[in-house]
């Protein structure tokens, strides 16, 4: 359904303007906080504007799947809980939560950030490694937030000590093997024009979307693209040049 | 011997024989189901899909109803029985992305604003899979929602296209699938020069990407073609 704001949002476009004054091509204030929760391994508080998402990493020793008998386990998990939203509601993941933890998931896992063959303990027991993120608010834009809460986790978790096939929580054995670093940055279509980190309002108002997840190397590792209108190849390689440009932007905070 | 090797260079032949940029042997054909008001069998290769449409319809739950425009259901499928592993029935996270992304990839070609509140139910079924199963799913419905008379755009044609050894090679199977740097499906409406679906996971330059991506809409001019013929060959047989 059209609201007021969408339709104000298409008008804004238009004149090259956005509710918050930002540019196009300019991400909200981003803050990150490492080590926010302790009973978690690594955690991470990520603030993209007014979009909250925490991030947990959880590890356990278990089995390695069947197919990969010599790599650990890494799991990205997301929950938007009502306290996030007023359009948010408790139960089982909507389709929502689950392509925003799929994709981060995918991220993370393409690019290779977590070297999951060092995950290996022996022939019966590899490291698992879960990431949950947790919505706290939102306000448009939980990809970007959400990954960069994921990899800043990540990035500065501590792994617990495995002794006599137990784990000891109580005691920490140093990083998780980290090879890569990922960032995505999210472009929205509106009116014809390409707005970069959009807000709740700009989402609704987005007619296209297109997620591009870039490895410090340069590389992309993984692609998005969301909402029910296409876009030309033109408008994938603008996407793809905004991306590889403020993605710069996101990995300067990380530090 | 030297001009086996130039052959060579010229056609890397794939494990069936294929070309690079060449499809998989592609089967559509449209309205192959009774009940259903439209629908289509796909095969691309070892990969089959089946899509039927209802729709327009009333819809319910009602607070689903949208006054501005019809309200596209989509629910991808794979049959226990349709991999290598049996496949738990039921709707797993990856089918319900798949699910979405697809809706989304479609409704760029429906004129939905001309029927408010009511529902549109895309159902695809994957009945055998060996890769592109979304992009077979995608081709499948877009030919459904034709035979059901649902006014569009354009059809949406869709194939994967990927990075095997260094040669940009389209419609993978899931053999090449496991040996390419990256693996993209891209849906694209010919009549619009729009992509429509888009998704990657692996690990390329963006020019790598680019060009796939060129190779993968090369591959959907060819699909769609497939898809019109399948449509007028349904027409022509009543006629």
């Amino acid at each position: 359904m059209m609201t007021i704001s969408e339709g104000y949002v298409h008008e804004l476009a238009e004149k090259g303007l956005r509710l918050d004054k930002r540019k196009f091509d300019e991400f909200r204030d981003v803050e990150i906080e490492t080590n926010v929760i302790k009973s978690a391994e690594g955690s991470a508080q990520v603030k993209l504007g007014n979009t909250i998402v925490i991030a947990g990493i959880k590890m356990s020793v278990g089995e390695p799947f069947e197919d990969k008998p010599d790599e650990g386990v890494l799991m990205v998990g997301a929950e938007l809980t009502p306290i996030a939203d007023p359009d948010f509601e408790p139960g089982p993941p909507d389709i929502r939560s689950i392509e925003f933890a799929r994709v981060v998931d995918r991220t993370v896992r393409e690019s290779k950030m977590i070297d999951v063959k060092a995950l290996k303990i022996n022939e019966e027991a590899v490291w698992i490694v879960n990431v949950d993120l947790h919505v706290m608010n939102f306000d448009g834009n939980l990809i970007d937030a959400g990954n960069l809460a994921a990899v800043a986790a990540l990035a500065t978790a501590k792994m617990p000590k495995y002794e006599n096939g137990k784990v000891n929580y109580d005691e920490k054995s140093g990083a998780l093997p980290i090879t890569a670093m990922p960032i995505s940055v999210t472009t929205v279509k509106i009116n014809g024009k390409l707005l970069i980190d959009p807000t709740k309002e700009e989402e609704n108002a987005a007619d296209a979307r297109l997620t591009v997840s870039i490895k410090n190397d340069g590389n992309i590792c993984s692609l998005q693209k969301g909402g029910t209108e296409g876009f030309t190849v033109e408008e994938l390689d603008k996407m793809l040049l905004i991306a590889a440009e403020k993605q710069e932007n996101l990995r300067a905070a990380l530090k | 011997m030297r001009k086996f090797t130039n052959m060579l260079k010229v056609m890397p032949i794939r494990a069936d024989g294929r070309s690079k940029e060449e499809l998989r042997e592609l089967v559509i054909k449209a309205g192959v189901l009774k009940n259903a008001e439209g629908s289509a069998y796909v095969k691309m290769g070892n990969t089959v899909a089946v899509a039927g449409v209802y729709g327009p319809r009333e819809l319910f739950p009602k607070f689903l109803q949208n006054p501005e425009k019809a309200h596209l259901k989509c629910r991808y499928n794979m049959a226990p029985f349709s991999t290598k592993d049996r496949k738990r029935p039921g709707q797993d996270r990856r089918s319900q992305e798949i699910s979405k992304v697809v809706a989304d990839a479609l409704e760029a070609a429906i004129f939905t604003k001309e029927f408010p509140k009511v529902g549109i139910d895309i159902y695809i079924e994957i009945l055998q899979g060996d890769a592109g199963t979304r992009c077979a799913g995608i081709n499948a419905a877009s030919v459904a929602l034709a035979d059901a008379g649902i006014p569009m755009r354009g059809l949406i044609a869709a194939v994967a296209a990927g990075k095997v050894d260094g040669d940009y090679v389209l419609d993978l199977t899931y053999n090449e699938e496991e040996k390419t740097k990256a693996d993209i499906p891209v849906a694209y409406m010919p009549s619009m020069k729009k992509i429509t679906l888009l998704q990657m996971d692996g690990d390329l330059s963006a020019d790598d990407l680019k060009n796939v991506v060129n190779v993968a809409i090369k591959g959907c001019e060819k699909v769609y073609e497939a898809q019109v013929e399948a449509l007028k060959n349904k027409y022509t047989a009543v006629l």
